[in-house]
């Protein structure tokens, strides 16, 4: 039940995107196409679970033991580079189609929000290994349903007569404000 | 000449929010009110100028395969200065801006301009660049800041000027108000920068 409540109040009520304004930079670059939104989420999915173990372990055991506290900013960004590098060469490997058309945004989950964020929101919420686990996947979930909605979203603007000066982002900007809007209806479903 | 237009580029030709759409999250996330806006704005800028300052100093000893993550380390540390001093002297900021503090580390304009500009300039052009940048993103934020804190609050930098129990725009200081304002505000500046 515990676990259901953080899932359901992750993917909807505090949804990392649209609530809590995590990973705004992949919502807004990579939400052209509803194919790459998807595997745009399936690496953050994987980024964002690998990450969230191994820096709970080196939160636990090495900066809580030695009380070097200050130092989570740099271990964490540092974790989360390297394994950004690990899922590329993987990647490269198994699915260079994949690979291709997630292109330049690859390096760009480093500097990823979403994925410093929840690890330090996980930190910040004292949970277990497991809790956090399950936070993870679920903020990560909450990213991949916001990302390929906004995508099918943006696929209908090419066939509309937008305003010349709305054209691209501004329009994009309100429908996800539009989108955001929506997501608060589930406010007061997890309390 | 040059190094005037180092400077006053970030402000409008290539504003970091405005044009090049960078740096979003803590653009909505923490423009709830004017003052938010700033602070978050000036620690950006801080961070920024110094780590375009240190990695224009040491561009010729990063070896360039890993120099990614010798621009985080940098940017990290000052982060992490930034994140201890607004917690010792500015406390309430701090409570406000929260999670976006540590979160500067991750801003994609700061490692942007030290892989895209800092690494091939001088000093001087570096810190300019920085600052200009950094302004140019403070004052991004701030306008946001203040449309949202108007429209939402009806006051400015804390200060009201609507009665107690008037009806304000509250939508506009909720998270989807943060994408319909700028989504405007871009709109606008395109326009003006068009007509001009």
């Amino acid at each position: 039940m515990e676990y259901f409540l953080i899932f359901v109040s992750a993917v909807f009520v505090n949804n990392i995107v649209l609530s809590q304004f995590l990973g705004i930079c992949p919502f807004l670059g990579v939400s052209q196409k509803v194919s790459t939104s998807i595997g745009m989420s399936g690496a953050v999915v994987f980024v964002l679970v690998l990450a969230t173990i191994i820096t709970y372990l080196l939160q636990t055991f090495i900066l809580d033991a030695f009380e070097i506290q200050y130092l989570q900013t740099i271990t964490f960004i540092l974790v989360i580079s390297s394994l950004v590098q690990l899922v590329e060469i993987v990647l490269k490997k198994v699915s260079p189609t994949l690979f291709q058309a997630l292109g330049i945004f690859l390096p760009l989950m480093t500097t990823n929000c979403a994925i410093l964020g929840v690890t330090i929101l996980n930190i910040q919420n004292e949970f277990g290994l497991i809790q956090g686990i399950v936070f993870a996947i679920s903020h990560a979930i909450g990213f991949g349903i916001a990302l390929v909605t906004f995508a099918g979203l943006r696929e209908h603007f090419d066939t509309v007569n937008v305003p010349e000066g709305m054209k691209g982002m501004p329009v994009a900007l309100v429908a996800a404000g539009i989108l955001s809007m929506a997501f608060m209806g589930f406010s007061g479903l997890v309390s | 000449m040059n190094q005037w237009q180092n400077f006053s580029k970030g402000f409008f030709k290539e504003n970091p929010v405005f044009v090049m759409l960078l740096g979003m999250c803590p653009t909505l996330g923490v423009t709830t009110s004017a003052l938010n806006g700033l602070g978050m704005g000036l620690a950006t800028t801080f961070v920024l100028v110094m780590a375009n300052i240190v990695v224009s100093l040491i561009k010729g000893v990063i070896p360039p395969k890993v120099r990614i993550p010798t621009f985080i380390v940098i940017i990290a540390s000052f982060v992490t200065i930034v994140e201890m001093t607004m917690e010792a002297y500015l406390p309430s900021l701090f409570e406000q801006l929260g999670l976006f503090i540590p979160l500067i580390v991750v801003n994609c304009l700061i490692l942007g301009r030290s892989e895209a500009f800092a690494s091939k300039n001088n000093v001087l052009s570096a810190l300019l660049d920085g600052l200009g940048m950094g302004l140019g993103f403070a004052m991004a934020l701030t306008i946001l800041g203040a449309t949202r804190e108007i429209l939402g609050n009806g006051s400015i930098f804390g200060y009201s000027f609507v009665a107690q129990d008037a009806n304000t725009l509250l939508l506009f200081i909720m998270p989807p108000g943060a994408f319909i304002a700028l989504g405007y505000i871009i709109a606008i500046m395109r326009k003006t920068a068009k007509t001009s």
